[in-house]
């Protein structure tokens, strides 16, 4: 997709657009081929206008002046006539997610695009914005365009396309018309055998309360409130779900958990003992496991050995120390036994971390904040951007230190995964739990409403 | 001497001394905004002042002097262009590396011509009927040289690039988020490249004028650590020309009036006011929603490689 839209360069093999063989040399080749891409990480300049951002990079004839009545004019067309409203005089940092991801569909748009490269572009929207997103899609697709939608979630596929194509390291494995197949089909293409979507999940058994969470407060790294008075409750041998739409307090709340964010008010108890405000050190020793969102600058030092990097948390203690030195070989026994334990894939426990995939990094992180059995375990994000094995094999992890008896805060953006894996579900819209509801028998519809404001009765 | 002269006196000072300050702040306003931060603004400053200075005394021509002090300047800012945009090596160490090098150069190349005056200057010039304007007649328009004018002017004119034309719109793009430039068919390269050699032609520039008018001889070490000033005046400008000449005519105002208050304040304490201000205002902008308004450009040297987020 990157090499579509002239970012990289083809080693082997053609492209061919209506019929003709052609070389994208570079992105403003592309744009003269009328190829747009809507990237999955926007490509905005946030401290440009709306009207600047169309224009960055364009000739217009107009040689190095601008004409912004006439700017504007082009976009306020465009916007109307497809629904897509913004205002041009806008800064872009002043906008939404959602009304950013407008702005990218406009600019590619504005360049004229035929055809529209769309990089998991519901990754950031509530189920909501999402249904828009579609319905403008389909406007678009009426109007004669030509849209690549990417994604990994099967459920959009077959709602919003007409063809399919999988991939599969790097491969075309099949290319289908979607009113022939199904998602069943669809997932056994892209693993390359079945897939069991229902996860093989014990009931719960409830133990003890673990962690009590009551009017939690806190601010943003902006210094605007992202948690207002959050509470609720996690008991051993559960897993509390936390979901939606990425910015309403899920990272607040894992870092207050943590001990790497302040909380204005409120109360965190662990077991029973007020754990509210202490450093990130206590917190950890006092048995919490945290599997951070940024598994390369939060979860491991990368430029340090999956040894050094497994022993991050547990240094200072014996076996790994003695005094001011560290005793090596208890380190390197440590690695040995967790490479093979949590299957880490890596010539040796020497390897720095930073030249492991994403699936083996998590994987690093896991066997580091798992060790020592942790009571309570902030899970956040743990497969994002991982490949279905990875992400098939953390969930069972995760599902296995639930039955030891493990509380598990699950937060994700993936809903599929907060439904097949939570026993108990919460949901955060602007940093304000909407409702806590049981994860058996619960619908999307209902957590989506709830995702975009809705509250809900408290369970 | 009356108040009324002294302060005359002063402002008018003031205005010569603002120019050169202004002038590399500019240059320097450019490459920053693209993203690169150029830390030799003092070396491409002293190079600009003796090739000035040199041409100036044996051509006869005191602009074909300062023409030659922005082309030095452009040459030599292309050595940091190289190492910091396309070897993308760290920015801080090849400025510094740049002003080092300026300083040792330029004192050992212009060891001969210490001490000659030079006969052709930019003369100072007085506009006729304006000059007698009360006040402010003998201050902007008695005793000042065209390129005071000249500098004035650009001011509007390089604003009016940066923020309303396409090729601001480009160079704005490139220091905020290369990526997003590049993806849009933005030459992140090449914009870079001439933000860096118009910032060291400026600095050039800036330094002819010292050795051709403002003090029409060169001397080792003239400019005095003012390149350092203009990369804090670079910040206390917020990145943008019309600050950038309040700033500097403010700083030339302090400089002139440490010489003139050496009996009450210390000098030594006004010439480190434009550190202290732009240390104020790194503060300032440091947080909030005034960061993405005024703050630095978000690649400040960060180099930029394709395909690396």
């Amino acid at each position: 997709m990157r090499i579509l839209y002239g970012l990289y360069q083809p080693d082997e093999g053609e492209i061919l657009l209506n019929g003709k063989p052609i070389r994208i040399s570079s992105p403003r080749a592309a744009l003269t081929y009328h190829i747009g891409m809507v990237h999955q990480h926007f490509r905005l300049v946030p401290t440009l206008s709306v009207a600047e951002n169309m224009v960055l990079g364009l000739d217009e004839g107009t040689g190095p002046f601008l004409n912004y009545r006439q700017t504007h004019k082009k976009i306020s067309q465009i916007a109307e006539k497809y629904g897509l409203v913004v205002d041009p005089q806008a800064k872009v940092w002043q906008l939404t997610v959602g009304q950013q991801q407008r702005v990218e569909i406009l600019k590619a748009l504005y360049r004229q695009a035929d055809v529209l490269i769309m990089d998991e572009p519901t990754s950031v929207l509530t189920p909501q914005e999402v249904d828009q997103l579609f319905a403008t899609l389909r406007t678009l697709v009426d109007d004669g365009l030509t849209i690549i939608f990417i994604t990994h979630k099967l459920d959009e596929v077959m709602e919003i396309s007409d063809r399919v194509t999988v991939l599969r390291k790097g491969k075309a494995i099949a290319t289908v018309n979607t009113a022939d197949t199904n998602k069943a089909e669809l997932a056994k293409l892209m693993v390359g055998r079945e897939v069991v979507f229902r996860l093989e999940k014990n009931p719960v058994k409830r133990g003890e309360k673990i962690l009590a969470v009551d009017d939690l407060q806190a601010l943003n790294d902006r210094g605007l409130p992202a948690l207002r008075g959050v509470s609720f409750e996690v008991y051993e041998g559960e897993i509390l779900g936390v979901a939606g739409v990425s910015g309403n307090g899920q990272r607040e709340l894992a870092e207050v958990l943590t001990g790497l964010r302040r909380a204005t008010g409120g109360h965190v108890t662990l077991e029973g003992k007020d754990v509210t405000n202490r450093s990130a050190r206590e917190i950890a020793d006092a048995g919490v496991a945290h599997v951070p969102t940024e598994r390369k600058t939060m979860g491991t030092v990368p430029s340090m050995t999956i040894r050094e990097n497994l022993i991050l948390k547990s240094y200072r203690q014996p076996p790994f120390s003695h005094g001011m030195f560290l005793d090596n070989k208890a380190a390197e026994e440590n690695a040995r036994a967790a490479m093979k334990e949590y299957a880490i894939l890596a010539p040796n426990i020497d390897t720095a971390v930073k030249v492991l995939s994403g699936g083996n990094i998590q994987r690093v992180v896991l066997a580091r904040e798992l060790s020592g059995d942790p009571r309570l375990i902030i899970a956040a994000h743990p497969t994002y951007g991982l490949d279905v094995g990875a992400t098939e094999q953390v969930r069972q992890i995760l599902l296995a230190q639930r039955d030891r008896g493990a509380g598990i805060v699950l937060i994700s953006e993936d809903l599929e995964e907060i439904m097949t894996m939570s026993d108990r579900i919460l949901v955060l819209f602007q940093g304000q739990v909407m409702g806590i509801i049981d994860a058996e028998g619960a619908q999307i519809e209902r957590i989506g409403l709830m995702m975009a404001g809705t509250e809900e009765e408290k369970k | 001497m009356g108040w009324e002269t002294w302060i005359i006196a002063t402002l008018s000072r003031t205005l010569a001394y603002g120019t050169p300050l202004l002038i590399a702040t500019l240059g320097e306003i450019f490459a920053e905004r693209a993203g690169v931060l150029n830390l030799g603004v003092e070396g491409m400053m002293i190079m600009g002042a003796y090739s000035g200075f040199v041409i100036a005394y044996t051509t006869g021509h005191p602009w074909l002097g300062i023409l030659v002090a922005g082309v030095v300047g452009a040459v030599f800012s292309i050595i940091h262009a190289f190492v910091s945009v396309t070897l993308k090596a760290n920015q801080v160490v090849s400025g510094l590396a740049l002003t080092m090098l300026g300083l040792g150069l330029a004192g050992v190349l212009g060891r001969g011509w210490e001490g000659l005056p030079l006969f052709t200057p930019i003369h100072k010039m007085t506009v006729p009927v304006l000059s007698s304007i009360p006040v402010l007649g003998p201050i902007l328009f008695k005793g000042q040289n065209l390129v005071v004018y000249l500098t004035m002017l650009l001011v509007p004119v390089l604003w009016y690039v940066l923020f309303r034309t396409r090729i601001g719109i480009s160079i704005r793009a490139v220091g905020e988020s290369p990526a997003t430039a590049d993806s849009l068919g933005v030459n992140v390269t090449r914009i870079r490249y001439l933000c860096v050699i118009f910032g060291g032609f400026l600095a050039g520039v800036a330094g002819g004028y010292l050795s051709v008018a403002y003090r029409p001889s060169w001397t080792q070490g003239m400019t005095g650590g003012m390149g350092w000033i203009v990369i804090a005046l670079t910040i206390f400008a917020f990145w943008n020309p019309i600050y950038g000449l309040l700033g500097s005519y403010l700083f030339a105002a302090l400089y002139h009036l440490s010489f003139r208050l050496q009996a009450w304040v210390s000098p030594e304490l006004l010439k480190a006011m434009p550190y202290l201000f732009a240390i104020l205002v790194l503060i300032f902008v440091a947080q909030g929603t005034l960061k993405k308004k005024m703050g630095a450009p978000a690649a400040l040297s960060v180099p930029y490689t394709r395909g690396e987020e």
